[in-house]
């Protein structure tokens, strides 16, 4: 899904942004830039900030909850699936994956332009 | 009913209802805060209150950063908006909190330059698009979102990002929940505290609340046995006639915070000496502003300001709402003139609003206790 500033209404269901905390497993730390990761969320691949979890740095195939695109901790698989289950009751799965499909493409030469 | 149905570990759901049920003191009733906007939806939308005795009320707390947010706020930042060349971004949550002259949804639908983006970096990515404009990011939350702020704004400075900016209205919950404390009209006996910002401050500035103010809080997750486990460890306490911190939320919730995170918060902002909040009023200390030292992405410094005040709409009883002195059903305009489709009020905006939560999740009361047999 291309990100998209313009179009709105779609945008407005579902949960909290400010709120909404969204599991991805780390797929790769940037060769360039150790606060920068490609994660695996909804089966979509995107680029998150690390920058906030320094005491434990997370490594490939382990679970972060993420907010506005930036990664808050490390958790567990088994906490990440009950989290996935969890947006899921509450009708926030949609809104999630809209967030996670939005964030900055993995492999920039596929992306869509953003205008 | 399918949200029952759907609950993980029923058994472990109805255990800890029985435990709910013995611990209760039938002489007595329960006032429970909880404090999290995403805890207030969870709440309704799993229907957990009708779990529980009558005699425990959960209260909704102010932790929905889009409806404690005031008017004057939005109108603020949409004069800045206004402005030729400005653009104003923000999280979906905030475009459709009514403001003077309509909603920022609204406004953009008359031409105005406005734009939803999904993380604060998105805000970076437009200004280097659009070089002759200027981005100005509407930024709103708890210590959950400031960090986030904060590290862009630190890449801004280091990019020497000259035409992008941030209106902050980021809020601090511990002030908030003193606020709530010190208010004649409240009496809680206890709190669920918030599990994501939590993440970020950790349990310690909590322990006031247990040691000055004799009020247990458990920090709890999101999930039915989450907040049901939460309410047993704060029976338990009551009944012990203890105020003690816990932790439920251990999973995700280390007890000191995350050092990286509150790093990034203390090196761009600072406290502002005081704050309006909807409903609850000026707070002292208990709002973020960008230090000094970023003047220069600080919207609220490079653009003149007007300071705009907006009294609710008189019919809305916002505050008593968000106060828990009145539930939301009794408000006046409450599935009237004010609904979802077309808020009023802010706690009809977002879906963690107790309004708008109420409105939503309230009607499948009586299917839900049906379905899962357990007498309130």
């Amino acid at each position: 899904m291309p990100m998209d500033f313009k179009e709105e209404g779609q945008h407005l269901s579902g949960g909290c942004r400010a709120c909404l905390t969204i599991p991805g497993r780390i797929i790769e730390i940037s060769p360039q830039n150790p606060n920068s990761a490609v994660v695996d969320a909804f089966g979509v691949r995107r680029q998150i900030d690390v920058t906030l979890i320094q005491d434990h740095r997370p490594a490939p195939g382990e679970w972060v909850l993420i907010h506005v695109g930036f990664a808050m901790s490390k958790i567990s698989e088994t906490d990440a699936i009950d989290h996935l289950r969890t947006l899921e009751l509450l009708g926030e799965t949609p809104a999630a994956a809209q967030e996670i499909c939005s964030y900055d493409w993995a492999d920039d030469k596929n992306a869509p332009s953003v205008e | 009913m399918k949200y029952v149905d759907e609950f993980r570990n029923p058994q472990l759901i109805a255990k800890s209802v029985d435990e709910i049920c013995q611990l209760a003191d039938p002489q007595r009733h329960y006032r429970l805060m909880e404090v999290c906007g995403g805890h207030t939806h969870a709440i309704y939308r799993f229907g957990l209150k009708d779990l529980l005795p009558s005699n425990i009320e959960l209260i909704h707390g102010p932790g929905c950063p889009v409806c404690v947010l005031p008017m004057g706020r939005i109108d603020d930042g949409l004069t800045i908006a206004a402005q030729p060349g400005v653009v104003f971004a923000a999280f979906g949550d905030v475009m459709r909190v009514p403001g003077t002259q309509g909603s920022p949804l609204e406004r953009k639908a008359r031409g105005m330059d406005i734009r939803i983006i999904y993380s604060p970096s998105d805000a970076i990515k437009l200004a280097k698009l659009n070089p002759d404009k200027h981005v100005m990011f509407f930024a709103i939350g708890f210590e959950t979102t400031a960090p986030s702020t904060a590290l862009t704004l630190l890449r801004a400075r280091a990019e020497g990002l000259r035409n992008f900016s941030v209106f902050c209205n980021h809020v601090t919950i511990i002030p908030a929940i003193r606020a709530i404390l010190d208010s004649p009209d409240m009496r809680i006996d206890g709190f669920i505290g918030p599990g994501h910002v939590s993440t970020v401050i950790g349990c310690r500035p909590y322990e006031w609340v247990a040691a000055n103010e004799g009020k247990p809080i458990v920090v709890s997750g999101f999930e039915p046995l989450d907040l049901l486990q939460s309410i047993v460890m704060l029976l338990r306490q009551l009944r012990a006639g203890e105020s003690k911190v816990e932790n439920q939320y251990k999973r995700v919730v280390p007890w000191e915070g995350n050092r990286a995170a509150l790093s990034a918060i203390a090196e761009v902002f600072e406290l502002r000496p005081y704050f309006e909040w909807r409903g609850l009023g000026f707070i002292s200390q208990s709002a973020l502003r960008l230090r000094e030292e970023y003047a220069q992405w600080d919207a609220e410094r490079r653009f003149d300001v007007p300071g705009i005040r907006v009294t609710d709409p008189k019919a809305a009883q916002c505050g008593e709402v968000l106060k828990g002195v009145l539930k939301p059903a009794q408000c006046k305009l409450f599935g009237r003139e004010c609904t979802p489709e077309n808020p009023v009020g802010a706690l009809m905006v977002s879906s963690e609003g107790s309004c708008a939560a109420y409105y939503n999740y309230e009607h499948r009361k009586s299917a839900l206790v049906t379905s899962i047999g357990i007498p309130t």
